[in-house]
């Protein structure tokens, strides 16, 4: 089904009221006295809007704005997944003093222009709108990142973040323009017909995928494109790096992967997708996983600043999300849309409990979080256990579920060197994950060491964070069948 | 009620962690006496699960099985036969006795108890699973809790210890997950059932992959899935050379911990060779058991036999002589006799009686001293009679002297062993004499001799440590004089089992 511009309208409802939203708390700022009720407002913003997708489900899949997005459940996942991230980081936020300090209307209404260009992202058909989205995105963030008033690594940050993406971007417009040069096209459908039909210079193409592959690399950050996570994750406001961790890379995997499967590879019967042949850009990409991985728990071992380490886990996540892709199968990238949620669940976990340490005592070093165990509630501590532990991948925990099936799909496709770089990676997190647990539990407090408090929100916040993690790695089956159901791809 | 024998068994101690979890951790007697309450039931069900076993029957008894997740055959599949049954019996019998050795922990009463009634769901969980995905399960949650109660509750270095256990441990279950997705993606339709798996043998390929080196060794699908599961057992057995965790987790462990740890999770090395690597890849077992087991089980006896006489520390002795006796298991599985294997499970279930003595023995004196260097004690008969009485008792046994369990089950696996490999044989057999010589020594140095002005007034073993101590004690002489007690539980089992992997045998 292929929809105009006006019959599109319909099916546009979340972004329309998230748009709406952005508006609303612009306009509320001006007035109100009390910022909290803006995130407050947001929150509830995004919940319409999540409702609004979830009545999408019923709708028949198709085109919209002539063929340049689509409407499937694949794009519906993830912007449910979009929602989640941005609805729970709000509610981070609220309880975080670093985003007391800051301009809480531009904050919210910029964290929501963010997720709306992630909307885009999740439903580009057309290499324009990709790229439109993925600017509108990286441009909220860079404002993001730099948000810290006065404070010269948030400033650093952004600056670097911008200076890198511009570069990644510049690569990947470069890169669409040599498609565009081939097939005359940059709709992703009339791209596959002639990729497919026509005898393009398979050179020419590997170039352009590798160039294409730098623009979405860089938002899922995975190796060489990798450089500027450290310092952004490290720089930007602790709630904004739990959106950047989780949000954006979801969002990087969902263009990522409307690209290089439905428009250059088909899929078989069989539930393997063929990509291109002769094209050895599957190699290409194994290589990078395997490397990304690799460099991002090698780096992580050394880490002092927890935000700084769960940067370096996070791009080893990210190299483990890509298995997922190496494999070309429909096993494969259900794996990776489970993984993500996952992801989602017990990296922001993970984040929220640096908010609340650093509430509490003002650092963000490892050494901030000696006996933290014993330092008043135990929650903390305990829950911090539980998001580390699952993003080792311990049974019985969510974060194990997931690379459960990732190490399934690769064995499965009989990538087994690949299968044996992922799990002795797994052994090596352990070390880095374990030496927070350690320093959390096994040593004890100082005289000088504050003690911990918790608010009721973030309290709550934790206490659904955990239970998640650890329901979600005892009782997995639902999940499994909604990743199952949201592979689905409208092409035409 | 007797339908989920076994569910009960594993999981009233999970009830009891959540039950400690809600106790005031100011009364930390309520939480011992609760985590009692919950390890009684477990015990008197491993005692009627010992006389409604029925002995005669080699297949699986007191099955559970229900679909979990449905859409990848993942069940809930739980059930006890020959090679399960003792070792229930033990981890149900030790976590008891485990409680009330620990009653001396002072320090995060709560958790400590709420750690180590989880580490028991673990434990019962992995004898009994028979879902291989659940089996992965039960054997990493055990990890957790093992972590925190080495590392928080250990000596002075506890923190290195615990993360080498994990570490190692870690490694060597991330294999085996590979292994267990390999035998997955290989059955038909794909399974995690292990009955299913073993049913299904013939569709693993021993043909040789043609890629070095296992075009060398002439290795196929099937025996780098067994090496794979093999390291990772390996490693917990620990086999020689993945030994190097044990003393450092042993000796840095809290008494009851270390009983736990030699008491049953060394077991769970063996046992998942017995139920997993033997029946499901018999021709592998065949090719590959000669050197991986037979030898390194040799190798093991002598070597943790010449390392346990180099040590200072009572308790890295004892941790040693678990790595020598552990050898024996090895060596007995490696003979696919009848005398072998049954030798080899009976040598796990005693090896888990005396070696959980052992860790209490010294954890007796460690309480009163504060101190382990053998060199420190001397003439403790004189100050401390009683207790000397019932270590002896122990250390005989673990010596392997006739009327006392440890000398069965070594002579059943040297009996076996010899039919198979009279050499390695002699060169274990050299293992006994080596043990004889470091116990009887230790014995001297410690019991022996001028008493030491500083101990003189040592308080005799008291009450609630001999009550940990004599039902072990009672045991170690029963299996000595009448060893039937347990190997008739086994011996249909194991017979059955070595009927699988001797036709593969060249």
């Amino acid at each position: 089904m292929d929809l105009d511009n006006i019959a599109s309208l319909e099916y546009f409802l979340p972004e329309f009221i998230l748009a709406g939203t952005i508006l609303l708390v612009i306009v509320l700022d001006l007035g109100i006295k009390n910022k909290r009720a803006l995130a407050l407002v947001s929150i509830v913003g995004c919940l319409c809007s999540f409702s609004a997708t979830v009545h999408l489900y019923g709708a028949p899949g198709g085109l919209m704005f002539h063929r340049m997005m689509a409407l499937d459940h694949f794009s519906l996942f993830f912007k449910l997944v979009t929602l989640s991230a941005t609805i729970l980081v709000l509610w981070m936020s609220l309880g975080s003093r670093e985003v007391a300090t800051l301009h809480q209307g531009e904050y919210a209404a910029l964290l929501l222009s963010s997720a709306l260009g992630m909307f885009f992202m999740a439903s580009a058909t057309n290499l324009l709108m990709a790229y439109l989205a993925l600017e509108m995105v990286s441009i909220t963030s860079y404002i993001l990142t730099g948000f810290l008033p006065r404070n010269r690594r948030s400033s650093e940050a952004a600056l670097k973040y911008l200076i890198y993406g511009a570069v990644a971007s510049g690569a990947m417009i470069y890169g669409m323009s040599w498609i565009f040069g081939m097939t005359g096209s940059l709709d992703y459908g009339q791209l596959h017909a002639t990729l497919f039909q026509g005898n393009p210079n398979r050179l020419a193409l590997f170039i352009a995928f590798v160039l294409i592959l730098a623009g979405f690399g860089y938002k899922i950050v995975f190796v060489p494109f990798h450089m500027w996570s450290p310092d952004v994750y490290q720089g930007a406001p602790t709630p904004f790096t739990a959106f950047l961790s989780v949000a954006s890379n979801a969002a990087g995997v969902a263009i990522l992967l409307r690209f290089f499967f439905p428009a250059v590879s088909q899929l078989g019967p069989d539930g393997n997708w063929r990509f291109l042949s002769g094209v050895e850009w599957p190699q290409f990409l194994l290589v990078v996983s395997m490397i990304t991985m690799t460099l991002g728990n090698l780096s992580a071992l050394s880490q002092q600043n927890l935000k700084r380490m769960l940067a370096y886990s996070g791009i080893a996540h990210a190299g483990y999300i890509l298995m997922g892709a190496v494999v070309l199968s429909n096993d494969g990238l259900q794996a990776m849309l489970f993984y993500i949620v996952v992801y989602l669940i017990m990296n922001l976990g993970a984040f929220l409990v640096v908010v609340v340490v650093a509430n509490a005592t003002g650092k963000e070093e490892i050494e901030g979080y000696r006996g933290l165990a014993w330092r008043g509630s135990a929650m903390p501590a305990i829950a911090m256990a539980i998001f580390l532990f699952s993003l080792t991948g311990l049974p019985p925990l969510a974060g194990f579920v997931g690379k459960f099936f990732l190490f399934a799909a690769v064995i499965k496709q009989q990538f087994y060197l690949l299968a044996i770089v992922a799990v002795a990676n797994s052994v090596i997190s352990l070390y880095y994950y374990a030496r927070v647990v350690k320093v959390m539990f096994l040593d004890f407090p100082e005289p000088s060491d504050s003690t911990i408090e918790l608010d009721p929100s973030s309290a709550t916040l934790l206490g659904l964070l955990s239970v998640m993690t650890l329901v979600l790695g005892i009782y997995w089956g639902p999940l499994v069948s909604f990743t199952k159901q949201s592979l689905q791809f409208f092409t035409n | 009620m007797t339908d989920h024998v076994l569910s009960y068994m594993a999981f009233f101690p999970l009830a009891g962690a959540v039950a400690v979890l809600l106790l005031p951790s100011s009364r930390p007697n309520w939480i011992r006496w609760t985590s009692v309450i919950f390890t009684v039931p477990p015990l008197l069900l491993g005692v009627w699960l010992y006389f409604h076993f029925d002995p005669n029957n080699p297949g699986l008894q007191f099955v559970e099985k229900f679909a979990w997740i449905p859409s990848y055959n993942i069940q809930y599949f739980v059930g006890i036969d020959g090679i399960s049954i003792s070792m229930v019996l033990l981890t149900a019998l030790l976590s008891f006795l485990c409680i009330f050795a620990s009653w001396g922990i002072e320090k995060g009463v709560k958790g400590y108890y709420a750690l180590f009634l989880l580490l028991d769901t673990g434990m019962v969980g992995v004898f009994i699973a028979l879902d291989f995905f659940l089996f992965y399960i039960f054997w990493e949650v055990m990890l957790l809790p093992m972590y925190f109660l080495i590392g928080i509750w250990g000596g002075p270095r506890r923190e290195y210890a615990a993360i080498k256990f994990f570490l190692y441990t870690l490694f060597g279950s991330v294999l085996m997950l590979l292994a267990i997705l390999a035998l997955y993606f290989t059955s038909e339709p794909h399974t995690f059932d292990m009955t299913q798996l073993i049913a299904q043998g013939a569709n693993y390929s021993t043909k040789p992959i043609g890629m070095w080196p296992f075009d060398q060794l002439r290795w196929g699908f099937q025996h780098i899935v067994w090496m794979g599961l093999f390291i990772g057992f390996a490693i917990k057995i620990p086999a020689f050379p993945f030994h190097t965790w044990l003393p450092d987790a042993h000796v840095e462990a809290p008494t009851a911990i270390s009983v736990i740890l030699a008491g049953v999770l060394l077991k769970m090395g063996t046992y998942g060779i017995l139920r997993i690597n033997f029946p499901m890849l018999p021709q592998a077992t065949a090719d590959l058991s000669y050197a991986f087991l037979g030898v390194l089980g040799t190798w093991n006896i002598i070597y943790g036999a010449l390392c346990a006489m180099a040590q200072k520390d009572f308790k890295k002795l004892v941790a040693y002589s678990s790595v020598s006796h552990m050898g024996y298991v090895m060596l007995g599985m490696a003979s696919f006799t009848p005398q072998g294997i049954n030798g080899a499970v009976l040598q796990m279930f005693n090896h888990g009686i005396i070696t959980g003595m052992l860790f209490l023995m010294v954890g007796v004196i460690y309480d009163r001293a504060h101190h382990r260097e053998i060199e420190g004690f001397g003439g403790l008969a004189a100050v401390m009679p009683v207790y000397t009485a019932i270590s002896a008792l122990a250390i005989f046994a673990s010596m392997g002297l006739p009327g006392l369990s440890g000398f069965i089950s070594e002579v059943l696996v040297l009996l076996g062993s010899w039919q198979k490999s009279p050499v390695l044989t002699a060169f274990a057999a050299t293992g006994v004499i080596l043990t004889a010589g470091y116990l009887l020594w230790t014995v001297q140095r410690v019991y022996l001799g001028m008493t030491n002005e500083k101990y003189k007034l040592m308080p005799e073993i008291n009450a609630r440590e001999l009550f940990t101590m004599i039902p072990l004690g009672i045991i170690v002489i029963i299996v000595g004089v009448y060893p039937s007690v347990v190997l008739d539980l086994l011996r249909a089992s194991l017979n059955q089992l070595n009927q699988v992997v001797i036709p593969h045998l060249s």
